[in-house]
């Protein structure tokens, strides 16, 4: 099952493509993270996945086939937007019973056990929180709804680094016992590193990575070797980004699986999660969709 | 940390129940019980004031038609009651969510945001609606005397006749409704309540001065004694059935020496005439002598024709008039929700 699935789904606002020609599938399971710059349509995305959003172009499908936005995608996705915004003159315990109230199922109990161990106190007004007790707020509220699928928008973007490692903790958890599938977007990618394990990358509205973090690692290695040579490999190689420093060149390469000798007078390194980001966001144009975009589609039809 | 402490298993109330309608009572209650207790209180203490002059008038046991001046000035403050909830009820209800961004949440709970709309929109104009005919009411019981039967202010002029129960909430409700849209629509609770006050008084001035009068035919009468509350559309002069001009009019009169002055001048002229039977003890005009100027034209043949709505249509005009406004206003509250499922984050 996929928890998200787009083809060629695009929006737009006013004469501005958000997203476009937007194809890829997050397979259940996963913790899978949204990463790009700013503006490269990871907020739009998510919007569209949980309905807040109608396509402009393409279609959108969530939890295996699911209209997103139906009852039945509402009912089984949580989703914590940017920023965490809730009801400021509500009080915790007001907000609890509201989405209580507002949903078929809500376990009460956990969210009460949750927020007594965070020190959230409940008579507290929503508003006065700090930003990582609003955000680890809603997060609760979401978790609390038992959903199969968390979609959290930016969710560390306004946390501190304790707040953030204590929030990708309980989204771990969740994930661990549960079995809920996580889709989560940021731009922090050094915080990504420990919790994904699926990757789509997004630049300029388009998705041009996506796949399980394993394998894009397996797949993708550095060389390092004489920059004089360097144009001669280009031409041969899936050479995603080439940075020079001096008489070494640095080429990023997609393997593809392969299993080609180094050439001599050459060093291969694997690769890190933030190296394989950073290295296709600088080259936007360079892959725009890679092999692994592809297989995922193959593995979907059945 | 803590968090990876917490037991994740789902605890007993995680089983899925049923989503009924009245699960929102409790939040649009919750989220807008302030607004609502202060339409209540202002609309209370108001009705309190309006019955204690009203107990007054009655126990006096005369009805002071002199009132006139004081009446104006409060329904003039009473016409701003719609306006002002809708301004302060209708307008935030949407606009709110999303200037705050709450709506992302709101939105994608398991509820479904056009229930959501639904069950946020009707409670509240229900309330409102409720509030603004208990006001009529009590409007009606106090001033009614003063009103009904006066023979210089008529009940349907527009000074008076949308504060009786029926027109008072029709257009409490209407306000609620173009407050709701306007929220949608802008997304901003400022310049949505100031949209909100801009409309409703747009529409209650065309209504006020173009529609009412159409709600049925309008008598005419050649009569210069007009029944009491007629409420006048216009008055022209005719001869055998065809207009004159106010000229020839003066031509005619002036051999009397008499004048009509304008236009605005003619309802006086019967008025005059009138009085010199009720009133006889004030000196009659002095120059032509006992002729009574209306007689006079009379007898030329010349009429004047009065087009007015009688006092007694007060009340089908009521309902008349309630019933488009609540047509409109659910055709607005319907809009408001379609704008939601539209409205794109």
């Amino acid at each position: 099952m996929n928890v998200i699935e787009a083809a060629g789904l695009g929006k737009r606002y006013g004469s501005t493509w958000a997203l476009r020609e937007c194809t890829l599938a997050i397979p259940d399971g996963h913790v899978a993270a949204l990463v790009g710059p700013n503006g490269a349509g990871k907020t739009t995305l998510l919007n569209l996945a949980v309905g807040l959003a109608t396509p402009t172009a393409g279609t959108v499908s969530v939890l295996g086939g699911t209209r997103p936005g139906s009852p039945a995608a509402l009912d089984g996705i949580a989703f914590v937007a940017q920023d965490a915004p809730l009801h400021a003159n509500l009080s915790v315990a007001d907000t609890l019973h509201l989405t209580r109230n507002l949903n078929r199922r809500f376990d009460r109990g956990y969210a009460r056990a949750r927020l007594d161990e965070l020190g959230i106190p409940l008579t507290r007004k929503a508003g006065k929180l700090s930003g990582g007790q609003q955000a680890q707020l809603a997060l609760t509220l979401a978790l609390g709804r038992r959903p199969r699928l968390l979609v959290l928008d930016e969710p560390m973007a306004s946390l501190d680094p304790l707040a953030r490692h204590d929030f990708m903790a309980t989204a771990m958890t969740a994930m661990a016992d549960d079995g809920v599938s996580v889709v989560l977007s940021s731009h922090v990618l050094t915080e990504l590193e420990r919790v994904a394990d699926y990757l789509v990358l997004m630049s300029r509205g388009s998705v041009q990575v996506a796949g399980e973090v394993d394998d894009l690692l397996a797949s993708h290695r550095v060389l390092t070797g004489p920059a004089a040579e360097a144009g001669r490999y280009a031409e041969r190689l899936a050479v995603v980004h080439a940075r020079r420093g001096g008489a070494q060149a640095h080429l990023l390469i997609r393997t593809n699986g392969s299993t080609d000798p180094v050439p001599p007078g050459w060093e291969a390194h694997p690769v890190s999660l933030e190296e394989l980001a950073l290295a296709y966001l600088r080259e936007p144009g360079a892959a725009s969709l890679p092999g692994p975009v592809r297989a995922e589609r193959t593995e979907v039809s059945p | 940390m803590t968090a990876l402490t917490l037991p994740a298993q789902p605890g007993h109330e995680a089983s899925p129940r049923p989503m009924p309608w009245r699960r929102m009572a409790w939040i649009t209650w919750r989220q807008h019980r302030l607004a609502v207790a202060g339409v209540v209180a202002v609309l209370g203490a108001v009705s309190v004031y309006l019955y204690i002059t009203g107990e007054q008038l009655r126990h006096q046991g005369f009805i002071s038609y002199g009132a006139g001046p004081v009446l104006s000035i409060t329904a003039v403050l009473f016409q701003a009651i719609p306006p002002l909830i809708g301004a302060f009820v209708g307008a935030p209800v949407l606009a709110r969510e999303l200037e705050t961004g709450t709506f992302r949440f709101t939105w994608t709970q398991g509820f479904g945001r056009a229930r959501w709309t639904v069950a946020t929109l009707a409670p509240l104009a229900l309330a409102v609606t409720i509030a603004a005919a208990a006001f009529g009411l009590v409007f009606s019981w106090s001033y009614g005397p003063q009103i009904i039967g006066n023979p210089v202010l008529s009940p349907l002029a527009a000074t008076t006749f949308d504060l009786h129960e029926v027109t008072l909430a029709g257009w409490t409700l209407v306000a609620f409704a173009i407050g709701s849209v306007a929220g949608i629509a802008i997304r901003r609770v400022v310049p949505a309540m100031f949209a909100t006050l801009v409309a409703w008084s747009g529409l209650a001035v065309l209504t006020g001065a173009f529609l009412r009068r159409h709600y049925q035919a309008p008598l005419v009468t050649s009569n210069f004694t007009l029944p009491d509350g007629a409420w006048i559309e216009s008055q022209r002069w005719a001869q055998d059935g065809h207009p004159v001009s106010l000229s020839a009019v003066d031509q005619v009169l002036q051999k009397i020496g008499a004048t009509v002055a304008a236009p605005g001048h003619l309802g006086q002229l019967p008025a005059a005439g009138s009085q010199s039977a009720a009133g006889s003890q004030s000196a009659p005009a002095p120059g032509p002598g006992s002729v009574n100027p209306a007689q006079y034209l009379l007898h030329h043949g010349i009429t004047q024709l009065t087009t007015y709505q009688p006092a007694s249509r007060l009340w089908p005009f009521q309902w008349i008039e309630g019933g488009w406004l609540l047509a409109l206003s659910l055709l607005l509250m319907a809009a408001a929700v379609w704008l939601v499922l539209r409205r794109a984050a």
